[in-house]
């Protein structure tokens, strides 16, 4: 377990939770460091571009590796602006791709992703692209230059958990970057499911911030992450997702 | 009870109160206000005739308290279930609406609440409605501001640490022309991270000159959606002609401005029918615009200079709560705004139920900031107030007062792309 690593763009991590930016605040993003261990945190370019009181940037702690997304992006060339400034902000060289033109459910636009995640690898961004979970436009943003894929569980904000469930596993058995569940993951028990399917790791925001107690429901996620990823290395998953193989050899009695 | 709107001021000659008289007496004296006036742009769209189709037929003494039950079960609010909740069978379960309209409002905003400030840079209007302040029968101190005062104005806001700004004018296409706003859009983009407008409807090309000068949002009030109630209230005017204000944010949004905003004035009609309208306006525009933000606001009447006696009727707190339940139940994605012309403890509860959006710091006068939020003392001309606010505290105050409710005050959630984008779907 040691060893396993997650690895974007060749960059490497132990936690394989990442805080989603939709809803902030500084107990949020504290609880998500010490008690969910999260190593990656998303910031919204658009709020981070701010003055002086609240700059979000001020409450990073070090050591955390921020992912500026495009939130705000309504189509390719927006967000490759939106990640310029990114980068011109200090906020590094990845960014996750968000591109809505649909203010009710925030969807991504597939087509337009495709675009910005070719632009901006090409300018050494390390790309991470949320997206509606299809194999054809995965396997495009792979070509693309993107450094995994994150396909949304259901809409975002819904705690409605793994909707795209068959959709995603698709992506996990076909996609060789890491597939990054995004959106939508309301329970750590969605968390843990997603991971036993094999998923590299997790993005949730809603369903910590909107918690009880955020600091014990940071750490139920960290440790729902956890056994499912165990789960997903022991072999488990597979049993629980495709039917149990049995014991003993079915064409056994086989006699040539 | 009625309002009395009807005042005349002794300054006004023997000659314009004639014609005053006329306009309040004589309904054959008033222009159609159905019909365009000249340059006004007509667009194609279908969106007016839906809504007012819905608002037409609305009965909300249908409406059972089974239907509200109904409506509060289903997972997804339909029209039929917003209509009951909007009907006066849903009262008793204003605490229920409430529970439920704070689940959807931190589902789809958490906990945060958006703070945000109104510059009013010109009183002058062309318009009579008989509830305005600003009316242009009404005696004021009129004023509109030079470019170095906006500018002067701006930085005083601008220090307060304030980062969003709505700047909003008098109806007056002679004193506060398209160019004039520009212009402070333009002054505006050098000390604000996001520019709102809130000015008289114009057409879709100047909508778009106003958002390559820096402006994104752009709020019109149709104050009622009854228009036969509305020709009656706005008795002269451009403002008079309501099909060209209801159409107002369908250019703003074909104009090429990232997001609109939408209110009936509450107090001035059936305020029931009027919170219909504004909402399915909202809803039918979304779907034909679905990239665009959209937000409502829920103003009630408030008392003007010259008539201390205007007071919202039968929209009492309780009705307003209720409105905004609804209009987060049906619409849990919009934006909703809640002015200073509620009193702090209304705004204190409304933000952790259904409000995203407060503004503080407020002043509906003119050339004002410099004495209201550093006490300086000034010789200069003021212009005088819109109507009356209530909640008069300062950008640090509600920052405070918004923490500690628990909630995260954030001045900035944007960013201004001038593009191309100007689709539409």
């Amino acid at each position: 377990m040691n060893n396993d690593k997650l690895i974007i763009g060749g960059h490497e991590f132990n936690s394989r939770f990442i805080l989603g930016s939709g809803k902030y605040s500084m107990k949020l993003i504290e609880a998500a460091v010490k008690d969910a261990g999260a190593e990656i945190i998303t910031l919204a370019v658009r709020r981070a571009n701010t003055k002086e009181q609240e700059n979000i940037l001020d409450y990073i702690p070090e050591g955390i590796t921020l992912l500026p997304n495009t939130s705000g992006a309504r189509n390719a060339e927006e967000a490759v602006r939106i990640a310029r400034l990114a980068r011109e902000l200090g906020c590094g060289n990845f960014v996750k791709i968000e591109i809505m033109r649909d203010s009710k459910y925030l969807l991504p636009d597939n087509q337009e992703t495709i675009k910005a995640t070719e632009i901006l690898a090409n300018e050494g961004f390390v790309v991470m692209p949320y997206m509606y979970p299809d194999l054809n436009v995965a396997r495009d943003l792979v070509n693309a230059g993107a450094a995994s894929v994150m396909p949304l569980a259901s809409p975002i904000g819904s705690n409605k958990g793994l909707a795209t469930k068959e959709f995603i596993q698709i992506l996990i058995d076909e996609i060789d970057v890491p597939i990054i569940v995004d959106a939508g993951i309301g329970r750590p028990s969605q968390a843990c499911e997603a991971m036993e399917m094999g998923a590299a790791a997790i993005m949730a925001n809603t369903a910590l911030a909107t918690a009880g107690d955020l600091p014990m429901m940071a750490s139920a996620f960290k440790n729902a992450i956890e056994a499912g990823r165990k789960a997903y290395l022991s072999g488990l998953g597979r049993v629980l997702t495709r039917g149990a193989s049995a014991s003993d050899p079915l064409t056994g009695f086989l006699r040539d | 009870m009625e309002n009395q709107f009807f005042v005349d001021s002794e300054h006004l000659s023997a000659d314009a109160l004639n014609k005053k008289h006329r306009l309040e007496n004589e309904p054959s004296f008033r222009t159609n206000h159905m019909e365009y006036m000249n340059g006004m742009e007509i667009i194609e769209s279908d969106v007016c005739s839906k809504v007012i189709e819905h608002m037409k037929s609305y009965d909300y003494n249908k409406y059972t308290a089974t239907d509200v039950k109904a409506a509060l079960e289903h997972e997804v609010c339909t029209i039929e279930d917003f209509k009951a909740l909007l009907s006066p069978s849903a009262k008793p379960f204003l605490e229920q609406m409430a529970q439920k309209a704070r689940l959807e409002t931190s589902k789809h905003f958490g906990n945060t609440v958006y703070l945000f400030t109104p510059l009013y840079i010109a009183n002058y209007c062309e318009n009579y409605c008989v509830y305005c302040g600003f009316n242009c029968y009404n005696h004021i101190k009129r004023m509109k501001l030079s470019m170095e005062q906006i500018e002067k104005e701006m930085e005083v806001i601008a220090d307060s640490g304030m980062e969003e700004i709505l700047i909003l004018t008098g109806e007056s296409r002679t004193k506060s022309d398209v160019k004039y706003i520009g212009e402070a859009c333009k002054l505006a983009r050098k000390y604000f991270r996001m520019v709102g407008l809130e000015i008289y409807p114009v057409n879709t090309d100047e909508y778009k000159y106003l958002h390559e000068c820096g402006a994104d949002y752009i709020t019109v009030f149709q104050e009622t959606y009854d228009s036969d109630k509305y020709e009656t209230l706005h008795l002269f005017g451009y403002k008079r002609v309501w099909p060209y204000r209801f159409d107002a944010q369908e250019r703003a949004l074909m104009g090429g401005m990232r997001g609109v905003a939408f209110s009936a004035l509450l107090g001035l009609s059936d305020f029931r029918k009027d919170a219909l309208a504004s909402a399915l306006h909202v809803y039918y525009l979304q779907r034909k615009y679905p990239h665009a933000e959209m937000s409502l606001s829920c103003p009630r009447l408030r008392p003007i200079i010259n008539n201390d006696k205007i007071n919202p009727l039968d929209v009492g707190e309780s009705e307003l709560c209720q409105v905004l339940c609804a209009y987060r139940i049906f619409l849990p994605y919009v934006g909703i705004t809640v002015s200073s012309r509620e009193s702090a403890e209304f705004r204190n509860g409304i933000v952790k139920i259904a409000a995203t959006k407060v503004s503080a710091g407020v002043s509906t006068g003119i050339g004002d900031h410099d004495s209201k939020y550093n006490g300086a003392e000034t010789d200069e001309v003021q212009g005088d107030e819109q109507f009356e606010i209530d909640d008069n505290r300062s950008l640090n105050k509600m920052y405070e007062d918004m923490a500690d409710e628990g909630l995260q005050p954030v001045l900035n959630d944007y960013l201004y792309l001038l593009g191309e984008y100007n689709e539409t779907v």
